[in-house]
């Protein structure tokens, strides 16, 4: 486990829902410390980042994080500038790329275009100088894997995206690597695709136990698949820990805005409470100065009542198995309202809300 | 004074309104009525610029092929200038212009292989490693297109005392030279394959599996540069057939300087060989047409 020194939740306790029960024949990776910096740039600003092995880690952040700088600084495509990178336990900062035996898939499609899919997985262990019948054989069982054993003979423009993906991911997994880096590989496909993908990716992973990092800007595919998530911002992470740690107990408000919809609802900390709407609520994270700030409350944590704080219906909107609706104080604060399809709020329709009382994470109101 | 094609005389009959006729579609009435700047031109246009073109080439060239079968001025015909060619007792006279032939095939080999060795990587190297360097290589490969001949070999006149003075006189060392002249054609036909390619990612992605660069020289990214390679070549080798200025002033002899001087005791042969280099330079370009539109696994599914 791992994190800055500051400001991370406790992941020692975290568990590892998705490899529970699956044998780890991954590699243990430790990032300590990591720097690097872009024409006076800090792109990674002393990352620390330990990950189990057969763990699966999701990198998620905004655009200019730095999460993709870490990947590939684990992958040795970026030198680093101070800090060191371990895989089991030994420093590979200064392997090159080709010698540190990581996988790696890719945003953009990059299989080799003159290549046929076969060939294309064929490639890494060609490399390693793989017997000719045992390379075939392997590229077979693995196309097989990613459910695309009748492909094989295909070039890559004769495929579609997810299909590319699918190949570009058995090619990095035929060589048994030590560590599978993912650097946003579903996100050049539509959506429908991109859910299959992410639960294959997933299934596989757990079934072969292999180490995973997995960068994303997307939260909900994070979440969906990592054993644990890295919340990253600019250029450090913000927050490490199980999905539902993240989305539960953020502890900064950044990770309460990122991850997750949430309402910033005006209101007053004093001490360890802040009062919202007129309830008072446990504040997460770190201490912050007594003050006006801007409480991130879930929408679920808000429930529509027959008695309560008045407010007006805006709009609602109806999600497959629940409802969104947003209602207005007659404070003219804006809230989104998350509740069972059942009710259906008009709009102009007067209603009553109230706060479940979870606790939540503020930000100071400038 | 022009009229567009497509706008009616003004001076036109109307044509009588069919009477249950359906109205156009919009799309169909806009295309009916809109002027057709910079639209494709309709099937007889083409066909017509075709024939205008082709002929502005054709007519000449079948001028040549006629010259060739001349018999003096008296307006007969024969087959003695062409023969004579591939007659053994007359092969002598024209030595020199095989040898020429020689030496053109010989600077096409050298040039062709300046290019691969010292542009193409120089090429690799900044689009993978320096691109900011990218606008600067351009620049010096365009630069030859703009100076004349004349002036490059002002400028090479005292490069070659040197060069002869080290290597000697021989003529492939005239390659260096044209090494130079085809920068401009042969850098626009590599990048506009590696502009094609993603040769970041591609390289990056054999590198994590474990290539070295050699590898991913030769296993991912030559293959995928391949048509921009024989482009570049095959258009370098077209350049140094056609060249005559700078052989001339610096007192070498190729296929163009030789067919010169051919041409002055016999003028038949000389359009014989210009014709065959015309040939030759026409096969080069077709090469360059197919292998361009060439792609594995096209045909199947």
């Amino acid at each position: 486990m791992t994190e800055t020194p500051t400001r991370t939740t406790d992941a020692s306790t975290a568990g590892s829902a998705g490899t529970a029960g699956t044998p780890a024949t991954g590699a243990t990776v430790a990032l300590v410390d990591v720097t690097k910096q872009y024409a006076g740039h800090r792109a990674l600003d002393g990352i620390s980042l330990d990950i189990r092995p057969g763990e699966f880690i999701a990198l998620l952040g905004p655009s200019g994080c730095g999460k993709t700088t870490a990947l590939r600084a684990l992958s040795g495509l970026e030198r680093i500038d101070s800090g060191s990178i371990h895989i089991d336990g030994v420093d590979v900062a200064d392997v090159p790329v080709n010698r540190r035996d990581i996988g790696m898939v890719f945003q953009s499609y990059s299989l080799f275009p003159h290549l046929t899919a076969l060939q294309n997985i064929e490639f890494g262990l060609r490399m390693r100088k793989v017997p000719a019948g045992e390379r075939r054989r392997r590229a077979a069982e693995t196309l097989d894997l990613v459910g695309l054993g009748h492909f094989g003979a295909r070039y890559a423009h004769q495929l579609s995206g997810g299909q590319q993906q699918r190949v570009a991911l058995a090619r990095a997994l035929v060589t048994r690597p030590r560590v599978l880096l993912l650097d946003e590989p579903l996100s050049a496909l539509d959506a429908k695709v991109r859910v299959q993908l992410r639960d294959e990716i997933r299934r596989i992973q757990t079934d072969l136990g292999i180490t995973t990092v997995f960068v994303t800007h997307d939260q909900e595919e994070a979440l969906a698949v990592a054993d644990r998530v890295a919340v990253m911002r600019e250029g450090t992470i913000e927050q490490i820990g199980t999905p539902e740690q993240l989305y539960a107990t953020p502890s900064t408000a950044f990770v309460a805005d990122f991850v997750g919809l949430s309402n910033r609802v005006p209101g007053v900390l004093a001490g360890e409470r802040v009062t919202v709407l007129g309830t008072a609520l446990e504040l997460l994270g770190d201490p912050q100065p007594d003050g006006a700030v801007f409480a991130l409350v879930r929408p679920e944590d808000i429930r529509l009542t027959d008695s309560g704080i008045p407010a007006t219906v805006v709009a609602s909107s109806f999600l497959g198995s629940l409802r969104r609706t947003q209602v207005r104080t007659d404070d003219d604060v804006l809230l989104s309202v998350q509740h069972e399809v059942g009710t259906h709020p008009q709009q102009g329709e007067r209603v009553f809300i109230t706060l479940t009382g979870r606790p939540v994470a503020a930000t100071p109101r400038a | 004074m022009t009229t567009s094609p497509v706008s009616p005389p003004r001076s036109a009959p109307l044509a009588p309104t069919p009477p249950a006729a359906k109205p156009a579609p919009a799309t169909a009435r806009v295309n009916d009525t809109a002027v057709s700047i910079g639209a494709e031109p309709s099937g007889r246009a083409r066909w017509i610029i075709l024939g205008a073109v082709g002929l502005l080439f054709v007519v000449p060239i079948l001028s040549m092929v006629e010259f060739t079968f001349r018999d003096g001025l008296a307006g007969a015909y024969t087959l003695d200038h062409w023969t004579v060619l591939f007659d053994p007792e007359e092969n002598s006279r024209y030595r020199q212009l095989f040898a020429a032939i020689g030496n053109s095939l010989t600077l096409a080999v050298v040039t062709v292989a300046i290019v691969l060795l010292v542009l193409l990587p120089t090429m690799i190297l900044v689009h993978l490693q320096f691109p900011r360097l990218r606008r600067v290589l351009e620049f010096i490969c365009i630069i030859p297109i703009t100076v004349p001949a004349i002036v490059l070999v002002v400028g090479l006149a005292p490069v070659y005392g040197v060069v002869t003075r080290l290597l000697g006189g021989s003529v492939w060392t005239l390659a260096f030279a044209y090494g130079i002249t085809v920068l401009p054609y042969a850098y626009r036909a590599i990048q506009a394959n590696i502009d094609a390619v993603d040769m970041v990612t591609l390289s990056e992605a054999a590198r994590s599996l474990g290539a070295g660069w050699g590898s991913v020289l030769a296993r991912v990214l030559l293959p995928n540069l391949r048509r921009g390679i024989l482009a570049g070549s095959l258009i370098s080798v077209a350049v140094v057939l056609g060249e005559y200025t700078i052989a001339s002033l610096l007192n070498r002899q190729n296929l163009q300087t030789a067919l010169v001087q051919v041409s002055k005791s016999d003028p038949y042969v000389a359009v014989i060989f210009a014709l065959l280099a015309l040939l030759l330079v026409f096969v080069l370009l077709l090469l360059i047409g197919r292998v361009g539109s060439t792609r594995p696994g096209r045909t199947s599914p």
